[in-house]
């Protein structure tokens, strides 16, 4: 490649989190500036919103009306649009919000709405403008944001870890915590990539990464609903984290009418 | 035939694990974790489950502590000998570009220790002489594979406390391990009936203070083993099953089914059979070196099917179908036998307790 590959990251409604994947990185963070143009990345010093780039990872919700105009201009600009997190994937906690009557929650909180900009959604980034690929997670974490780099400066596609969670735990020898001990895990709708961390200390997966593909939400609730879970919790067991999430959604939605 | 076998002493048994560790053996048992037996490196016969007895239904494992003196009165756990074997993940080779642009490619050695496997169950072994066939045999054996199976000493139990899901006697594969150990044994209450295989095995024995065992003892143990086969529950059908399920490929059960699975890959995965694999790199940032891993798969995985721009297997329906119609069906093609070994791994850890069995019951009918 003669020239470098142009990146940047922006922010959007979220808690940063998902930046430390990139400022965490230690060595890799310094060979990621040797190799290509960070040309924004507010988190890192470097301020240039509306500078083209070849990569844009975007992360968080689109919340505000402002944030829903700079979307579009960043799309405009970049070639690669990849959203890094659930808040830019799937809404994250801001779109627990879209369930509710959001108006009402605004006017409780702040006193003069007139100085709030706010919209009464939080929306996934796909769901405002076309992405290329997402990573999933809360939060996204180093290996996921460099392996879709180093994919990419090859020229070659990223790979959509799209499996389920409970491959990892079989594959690093993780008791299931579901079968063995009763636990309400969200492994087997949960897509991998957090290198399974927490069945990986003996607790359920509470379904931060989203849903894996060809999830079966009615079967995975009915077998807890036998077990004595109330409907209202199996929905919000799917419509938590990733509660914007289609899959998750959907599967929400139906416990939710159940209850 | 002669009786070969002969009587350890319950207070003698820790001489078989000194006698392992002094031959060169690293010993790996079954023990207690998170809630379920597992194969792990143990250093005494303390860390065995002593009294320990497995509690299985579908989709359900627990244990259960009582005060008896036995060490191997269970079942099974979620895996045996499968990841002692073939590994979740190797890494097999590694490619580095070179400054004049070529690019080397580096393999891995496999390097394996010996590993002395106690507690090996029947169902254990008939998988392992598949594995052994598929890994081993033919014109490019796997080295990674091939290493560590070659450093493994096996000490089969005979299996005399079957759980609810298990069906090895319709398989022919159990209760009582009949091939591919170093040493067997029975479990009774004050000893083993120990009988080697191998000249290996033979070696381990004459260090240990065997006596000669009594009939009563023989008698007990052949009874214990007989009525495990006779306890189990479940079955299959021991006849070749590949033109009934091939001719049911529409069944309504196949439907049914997918209600259920969540294709997981939990069942899978936990087969010792299931040999599934794919493979991937790991390039490093500035493309300079990349790791190439081998890990499990999975027929349930969307990509497994998946060949340029088609995934031939999209849902469900047609990713059981291919497991079970593969796995008892055009597997006889491939090995002269079934996959199923009837140990019922498949049916207690899948998390919504689909049943093989059952399922096979209601399409062949």
């Amino acid at each position: 490649m003669d020239k470098k590959l142009r990146v940047a990251v922006h922010k959007f409604s979220s808690c940063d989190g998902c930046q430390l994947a990139f400022l965490n990185a230690g060595e890799k963070l310094v060979e990621l500036f040797e190799l290509a143009d960070v040309v924004h990345f507010a988190e890192a010093g470097i301020v240039d919103p509306d500078a083209p780039a070849d990569l844009a990872f975007i992360e968080g919700s689109i919340s505000t009306h402002e944030e829903r105009e700079r979307i579009r201009r960043i799309r405009e600009n970049t070639r690669f649009l990849v959203p890094i997190g659930a808040c830019a994937t799937s809404g994250c906690l801001q779109a627990l919000r879209n369930q509710a009557d959001a108006a009402r929650w605004f006017a409780d909180v702040y006193s003069d709405l007139s100085k709030i900009d706010h919209l009464d959604t939080a929306t996934p980034i796909a769901a405002n403008v076309p992405v290329d690929m997402e990573l999933w997670g809360c939060p996204v974490n180093t290996r996921q944001v460099m392996a879709t780099v180093s994919s990419l400066l090859l020229g070659a596609p990223p790979r959509d870890e799209n499996e389920k969670i409970c491959m990892e735990c079989k594959r690093k020898n993780i008791v299931c915590v579901m079968v063995a001990q009763g636990q309400h895990c969200m492994g087997p709708v949960t897509r991998t990539g957090c290198g399974v961390l927490c069945p990986g200390i003996g607790r359920d997966c509470y379904g931060c990464y989203g849903p894996a593909e060809n999830i079966n939400g009615d079967s995975w609730g009915r077998w807890f609903e036998q077990k004595g879970m109330p409907a209202e919790r199996i929905a919000r067991r799917f419509r938590y984290i990733n509660s914007e999430a289609e899959a998750f959604r959907e599967a929400g939605k139906r416990w939710r009418e159940k209850s | 035939m002669a009786e070969r076998r002969n009587f350890l002493p319950r207070s003698e048994f820790p001489r078989l694990l000194s006698e392992l560790i002094s031959a060169g053996y690293r010993c790996i048992g079954p023990r207690v974790r998170d809630g379920a037996i597992v194969y792990e490196p143990i250093t005494g016969v303390e860390d065995l489950p002593q009294g320990i007895h497995d509690l299985q239904a579908p989709g359900q494992y627990g244990l259960e502590q009582t005060a008896e003196p036995r060490f191997f009165a269970w079942a099974n756990g979620p895996q045996a000998l499968r990841p002692l074997t073939f590994a979740g993940r190797d890494k097999l080779w590694t490619a580095e570009r070179k400054a004049d642009g070529s690019v080397e490619f580096a393999g891995e050695s496999p390097q394996a220790e010996p590993v002395a496997v106690i507690g090996a169950r029947a169902c254990d072994l008939a998988a392992l002489y598949i594995y052994d066939r598929h890994f081993m045999q033919g014109e490019h054996p796997d080295p990674w594979y091939t290493a560590r199976r070659q450093k493994l000493f096996l000490i089969a139990v005979h299996c005399t406390h079957p759980s609810l899901n298990c069906f090895c006697a319709s398989t022919g594969d159990g209760p009582r391990a009949s091939y591919g150990y170093d040493l067997a044994l029975s479990e009774l209450d004050e000893g083993f009936l120990i009988e080697a295989r191998s000249e290996k095995g033979e070696r381990i024995l004459a260090g240990l203070p065997v006596k000669k065992a009594s009939a009563e003892q023989i008698e007990t143990a052949d009874r214990e083993i007989e009525d495990a086969g006779r306890r189990q529950v479940k079955g299959v059908p021991s006849r070749n099953l590949k033109d009934v399920l091939f001719a049911r490929l529409d069944h309504p059960r196949w439907n049914e089914v997918a209600q259920r699975c969540l294709s997981c890959t939990n069942c899978t995965l936990v087969c010792p059979t299931c040999f599934c694999h794919s493979e991937n790199d790991v390039p490093s940032l500035d493309g300079s070196r990349s790791e190439h891993y081998r890990e499990w798969d999975s027929c349930f995985t969307q990509r497994h099917s998946y060949i340029h721009g088609i995934t031939i297997r999209p849902d469900t329906r047609t990713r059981y179908r291919q497991w079970l119609t593969h796995k008892v069906g055009s597997w006889h093609d491939q090995f002269g036998r079934s996959g199923c070994v009837g140990c019922g791994r498949c049916i207690t850890w899948c998390p919504v307790g689909i049943d093989i069995t059952e399922e096979l019951a209601a399409i062949c009918r």
